[in-house]
């Protein structure tokens, strides 16, 4: 690729959806990168090995996917704006570390590029790993792009909910669109929202570090400003002592995960297509809302009333729109590439309002228009 | 002050000889990055009026790559014990050696995994009981200098907390070296280690066999296999200046 400096390349691209998560994150700020070579993943760290000594960033190609992903909290802690990308057999490895990021309140990105069992072929199997993968007890954001410009839009996001709420993110890719060529409009970097992390405003001796704010999150000083504080897995108290305390338990991990759950309104984001006044409604994340799409486009020309509810924002769930849709449909199909997984969550949520389906494919393939309009019919009979 | 180390622990007497060092050297605490793993090694940071990042096992040496990475200015210190760093943490301390990152390391060596109630460790010696070798060990163990010389360390050395002057001469050496800096401190743990395999959970006594089985590098040399693997040698191993680990892609 040609030689810049630029952060931010403005402009209009044909670009692969893993360059363009690259791109969404130096948008975004990123200047600590840590990755291990594994397919489908790999062009994100190799584009991160070229453009993050450009824009005066770093780049580790850890030993392992651990030391890449514990190397996130250090660089995060140390003040920077810090992602990894992986597979699913490598997300495997990184569970202490996202659950270390939760507990500890590190901002960090990490990028799951879903493969089946080793083989590239395409997958959205890892969805509950993604939620609860990581051992104790905690909440998780997970974002799902489903295009190219999306790559490169959530993962902006990614950055920027990491740091307002002291929390990692995960943004959860896949073999088709991390290895599709796409349309990539990139703005003016004027029109770029970007969230840096909340820093004390006191000096180090009236700093209460696990002390939060109105939002539940406690601003986060950088190792050596000289606050001194110790970041530890422990339960600990608001000065951030080690407290073994019954007590102290309690209130930090319900601070933490309440921080995520008190403000789902501006961290849970879905997509409406058509659904005014849908009677079928299909509930789609990542690569399928588009067969999705289609097949409604299609049911609509037939004089079907089908409507499309994306979910953007995969964790926390979308509760409200997904009860919403639930009742004023007849039926709700929820579509996505595995076993069935997130079907649990529409269906505990969907209870009594009426049948949900479940529109599953498992043989490495995205569901085509076809059998998605099927499955529509299918319900209609 | 009140701290949770037992009477006699090695890792408390680490933590002392620490902070006489820094002190010496007059150590900006402002600047200086302690960071502890899991274990009783690992609590040392805990106590220091620092920045401080504790609690994942084995996983130090990439938190600190991070941090150097970003900000190198930062002094990063790591306490481990001989189990986070040379168990499951023994791949990073290969590739951080490798890299010549520039933090140092201070293993506290007590030849078991202390906190946990006792068990064998890749540094226990060849025949003690521990909790997971009642009959005696039967594995070889570690000689953590000679792989993180192997692998590229710039200094290492190795030191008993049974001398306090050496001990102390070691750790200032190495937060003044510019490189990867490993000191092994050899030290005891009455508790849980000495009780079973030396008999005694006398502290004292626990230094003293440190101390009977301890030679210089020099009298090493005119030891067989089997014997070296029941003594510890002491010494400054390697110190040498080499570039400093500075990202993969500069």
């Amino acid at each position: 690729m040609e030689k810049t400096t630029n952060r931010i390349l403005t402009g209009t691209h044909f670009m692969l959806g893993n360059f363009a998560v690259v791109e969404g994150a130096l948008a975004a700020g990123c200047n600590f990168f840590a990755g291990y070579p594994i397919t489908p993943a790999n062009e994100i760290s190799e584009r991160m090995a070229e453009r993050m000594p450009q824009v005066g960033g770093r780049f580790l190609q850890g030993e392992d996917e651990l030391c890449s992903v514990f190397a996130l909290t250090g660089a995060s802690l140390a003040g920077a704006k810090a992602m990894t990308a992986t597979a699913s057999a490598g997300f495997n490895y990184m569970q202490e570390g996202i659950g270390y990021a939760v507990a500890s309140e590190i901002p960090v990105v990490i990028v799951d590029v879903q493969r089946c069992r080793g083989e590239n072929f395409a997958t959205q199997s890892d969805v509950m790993q993604m939620r609860w993968g990581a051992s104790g007890d905690h909440e998780i954001i997970v974002l799902a792009p489903s295009s190219v410009q999306e790559s490169f839009d959530y993962t902006i996001r990614a950055f920027n909910l990491a740091e307002k709420y002291r929390t990692p993110v995960v943004v959860m890719s896949e073999t088709t669109i991390a290895l599709m060529r796409e349309k990539l409009v990139i703005p003016e970097p004027e029109a770029i929202e970007i969230v840096n992390r909340k820093k004390p405003n006191v000096p180090p001796e009236d700093f209460v570090p696990f002390r939060a704010e109105k939002n539940g999150v406690p601003p986060l000083p950088d190792f050596g400003e000289g606050y001194r504080i110790l970041h530890s897995l422990n339960p600990h108290d608001e000065q951030g002592g080690i407290a073994w305390d019954p007590e102290v338990f309690d209130s930090l991990y319900e601070r933490i995960t309440g921080k995520i759950i008190a403000n789902y309104d501006d961290i849970v984001e879905t997509q409406g297509y058509f659904l005014e006044d849908a009677k079928i409604v299909l509930i789609a994340y990542g690569s399928e809302a588009r067969p999705c799409l289609e097949a409604v486009r299609r049911a609509r020309a037939n004089g079907i009333k089908a409507g499309l509810l994306k979910l953007a924002t995969v964790w926390p769930v979308a509760e409200r729109e997904i009860r919403a849709a639930a009742e004023q449909a007849d039926a709700v199909l929820a579509v996505e590439m595995n076993i069935g997984k997130y079907a649990r969550e529409i269906e505990r949520i969907c209870c009594g309002h009426g049948q949900v389906v479940r529109v599953t494919k498992n043989r490495g393939l995205i569901h085509t228009t076809g059998e998605i309009y099927q499955a529509i019919e299918g319900v209609i009979n | 002050m009140p701290h949770f180390f037992c009477p006699g622990c090695g890792a408390a007497q680490v933590l002392h000889y620490f902070v006489r060092a820094a002190d010496e050297i007059q150590l900006d605490f402002d600047k200086l990055v302690a960071i502890g793993g899991v274990g009783c090694a690992a609590r040392i940071p805990v106590y220091l009026d620092a920045e401080v990042l504790h609690g994942v096992h084995g996983r130090t040496l990439p938190w600190a790559t991070g941090i150097k990475l970003h900000n190198p200015e930062l002094k990063v210190v790591i306490f481990a014990g001989d189990g986070d760093a040379a168990a499951i943490g023994g791949n990073h301390l290969i590739q951080a050696a490798r890299r010549n990152l520039d933090v140092t390391m201070i293993v506290v060596n007590n030849l078991n995994f202390g906190m946990t109630g006792g068990q064998a460790a890749p540094t226990t010696l060849k025949g003690l009981n521990t909790t997971t070798t009642p009959y005696g060990n039967q594995e070889k163990p570690f000689d953590i200098c000679k792989l993180v010389a192997t692998a590229g360390g710039t200094l290492v050395s190795r030191w008993s907390t049974a001398r306090s002057t050496s001990a102390i001469k070691a750790i200032k050496k190495a937060l003044q070296h510019r490189g990867f800096s490993l000191i092994e401190m050899v030290c005891p743990c009455p508790t849980n280690f000495g009780r079973r395999a030396i008999s005694s959970g006398d502290p004292v006594k626990g230094l003293e066999w440190i101390k009977e089985n301890s030679v210089t590098a020099k009298k090493a040399e005119g030891l067989s296999e089997e014997e070296i693997f029941k003594r510890f040698v002491l010494g400054d191993f390697v110190e040498k200046i080499e570039p400093v680990f500075n990202g993969t892609s500069v």
